[in-house]
């Protein structure tokens, strides 16, 4: 029987394996931040121990950082004094580290991409869920914990070879329909837990047809169904977008690197552990209404009901979550008046996302009752933006234009929103609190975003 | 990594599914350089609710949490399973928890016991109508046990046997180490070097 890409991957990273243990992975590229890393360095002093390829890690600073006034120091001293620490810690273990101000800083996820280290069939790893975004070049990337952070000093971690779930996606999307509405359907449909254990894969002539930037969208929160990684298989939109970059192979090792990538599919007589089926013609963008973004319905619906569901966790979780939103059944979606929109993030920050917001505000000025914060991914993505005069749209529509950061995706740094206020986020996570404590968070495409941002009220650009 | 062998103590009831890692640990609490001090965060937007289980005085001494299903989901910060272990539980109970926090609770030494949801639904009438009831968990045995009730769980042999010797981790792949160098040997030449910068 033949291997899934995420077999395939996994077997030729194998540096040791016995029975009834984990198998010991190879790991070829270790990405790092200031947030989950600290803890890590000090556990390699306190054993005496090196990073064995240092030449194969790279740090950024994205999680705390402000996205105003780069060109001071941070004003927060224990968000400082983390920063400082990740500085202290590159310096003395030899790691690459783009500080704040340096011209490659910006989101992890966002910055392994353009500089071309992401790569097909990788095995890359970072203390930060949303490193399944690299699963987009058909390389298997996953989150890990400090503890697994201080591990990959090694080069490698022990881990077990989770199941393989084909997420398979058909047909033409539909005028105003993106890769984030795919995703939050995929979500909606398999739950928060439904991919627990499994590594998916993406598949079908609607994802073979996303931009590369547009399936890191989907990639990235496979963690928000709670998958390992997710994965599309490598093919000439992969090859293209990776040629030229800074780190990309050259010459003679491009050859060889792109006779290899090509072997980067699903066998065709390999068997999935599961699959599931979507067609891209049905969906429609999609919005979260609750507190994980698994509970999300298309634009056009209205508040569910808890007493409509039939199973007790559910019912009771939509309850605690309309609660929190301060939202009530039967209400059209539509008819939700937000108070911030945030544009930006590792899901949405990429010039893509800032050139689809752009095209819809472009001329016209944001409501006057909300905030539009625009956060490009990375100090690169906000340099092309403004070169393609992408600030002047946003500013003129009367928009903040930041510098690059996690910002409000997590609300870190200073951006947050306040108790009670409520947003619409192009981000990954509509938890309790997330965006600041106390705030609403409805997750969306940059196209609605950009399209509440104009209406007040959550929209999509046909509704204008 | 301490190492967990047997554990008796009081349990805290949380009914709640989805408990992700934000809520059992804030970002803005995530600043810290130490894996200490992480107490005072844990599940912090919740315990401003007088209600919330965590405030109650009979579940005070708890060391056992009985979780939703899902507990854990979303970010990777292993600050979660730091702030729950200064807190002083011991043992995490669901029915499904997320993958990277039952990685991170392994790797520090905090047990998380996987049982059927309708277990853990008798284990929360229990705990609610007698809070002063102890659960036993053995790891050695793969046993929970509380009143009459013994129930058992699964749990791979070799997380199980890390856990008993409290082994370091990194010190095994240590042991193996020889065997990356030879790995290192014949991986693909063109594959990416962060260094030198390009």
């Amino acid at each position: 029987m033949g291997k899934t890409l995420a077999e395939k991957i996994w077997s030729e990273h194998v540096v040791a394996a016995a029975a009834g243990e984990p198998d010991l992975l190879y790991i070829d590229l270790h990405l790092i931040h200031e947030v989950t890393s600290p803890q890590a360095f000090d556990g390699l002093r306190l054993a005496n121990r090196k990073v064995r390829r240092p030449d194969l890690t790279i740090a950024t600073e994205d999680h705390n950082v402000p996205t105003l006034n780069i060109d001071k120091p941070i004003a927060d001293p224990v968000s400082k004094l983390q920063v400082d620490t990740l500085r202290k810690n590159c310096a003395e273990f030899g790691v690459r580290l783009h500080s704040l101000g340096d011209v490659e800083q910006g989101i992890v996820h966002v910055v392994g991409p353009q500089l071309g280290i992401t790569q097909p069939g990788m095995t890359i790893v970072c203390g930060d869920s949303h490193t399944s975004t690299h699963g987009a070049f058909g390389a298997l990337a996953f989150g890990i914990g400090t503890s697994e952070v201080e591990h990959v000093a090694t080069q490698t971690l022990p881990l077990l070879l989770p199941k393989t779930m084909a997420i398979n996606v058909e047909g033409t999307l539909n005028e105003g329909v993106t890769s984030k509405d795919i995703i939050l359907a995929v979500i909606a449909k398999i739950g928060t837990g439904g991919g627990q254990g499994y590594i998916l894969e993406y598949r079908g002539s609607a994802i073979r047809a996303l931009s590369m930037e547009a399936r890191m969208t989907i990639c990235n929160m496979s963690i928000e169904a709670g998958a390992r990684a997710g994965l599309i298989a490598p093919d000439q939109t992969t090859f293209d977008y990776v040629k030229g970059k800074a780190h990309a192979p050259t010459d003679g090792d491009w050859d060889a690197a792109l006779t290899y990538w090509k072997t980067l599919t699903t066998d065709a007589d390999a068997k999935f552990d599961k699959e599931v089926n979507l067609n891209a013609d049905e969906l429609a963008p999609f919005v979260t209404w609750g507190t994980n973004p698994g509970q999300g319905l298309p634009l056009t619906a209205s508040v569910p009901d808890p007493d409509d569901y039939s199973n007790a966790e559910d019912r009771g979780a939509a309850k605690r979550a309309l609660e929190y939103m301060d939202l009530k059944p039967g209400t059209p979606l539509k008819s939700i008046k937000v108070d911030t929109v945030f544009l930006g993030s590792c899901t949405n920050g990429r010039i893509e996302d800032l050139r689809s917001a752009a095209s819809v505000i472009k001329g016209k000025k944001i409501a006057s009752s909300l905030r539009l914060l625009v956060v490009p991914g990375s100090a690169r993505v906000r340099l092309q933006a403004e070169a393609e005069g992408l600030d002047k749209v946003f500013l003129d529509a009367g928009a903040e234009w930041r510098s690059a950061g996690c910002s409000m995706c997590l609300g870190m740094n200073p951006d947050q929103l306040k108790p009670g206020e409520r947003a619409a986020s192009t981000s990954n996570r509509n938890f309790e609190g997330r965006q600041g404590k106390g705030g609403r968070t409805h997750l969306v495409s940059p196209l609605v975003a950009a399209a509440t941002a104009l209406k007040g009220t959550l929209a999509s650009p046909a509704d204008l | 990594m301490e190492k967990f062998v047997k554990h008796t103590g009081n349990a805290l009831p949380l009914r709640r599914s989805n408990v992700d890692t934000d809520q059992i640990i804030p970002a803005v609490y995530l600043k810290r350089i130490t894996k200490s001090g992480f107490e005072d965060g844990l599940f912090a937007a919740w315990r401003n609710d007088p209600a919330f289980e965590l405030n109650q005085p009979q579940y005070k001494s708890a060391t056992v949490l009985v979780a939703g299903p899902d507990f854990g989901t979303g970010s990777s910060r292993e600050h979660a399973v730091w702030a729950l272990q200064n807190y002083g539980f011991k043992v995490i109970l669901s029915s499904r928890f997320a993958d990277i926090f039952r990685g991170n609770s392994q790797k520090m030494g905090l047990l998380t016991v996987i049982l059927p949801q309708a277990d853990i639904e008798k284990i929360w009438q229990e705990i609610e109508s007698k809070p002063d009831t102890q659960i036993t968990v053995d790891l050695g045995a793969k046993t929970v046990a509380y009143a009459k009730t013994t129930l058992t769980f699964d749990i791979d042999d070799y997380t199980r046997w890390r856990l008993m010797e409290g082994l370091d981790d990194i010190g095994l792949t240590f042991t193996k180490i020889d065997q990356v160098s030879r790995f290192e040997e014949k991986r693909l030449s063109f594959k990416p070097k962060t260094l030198p910068i390009r």
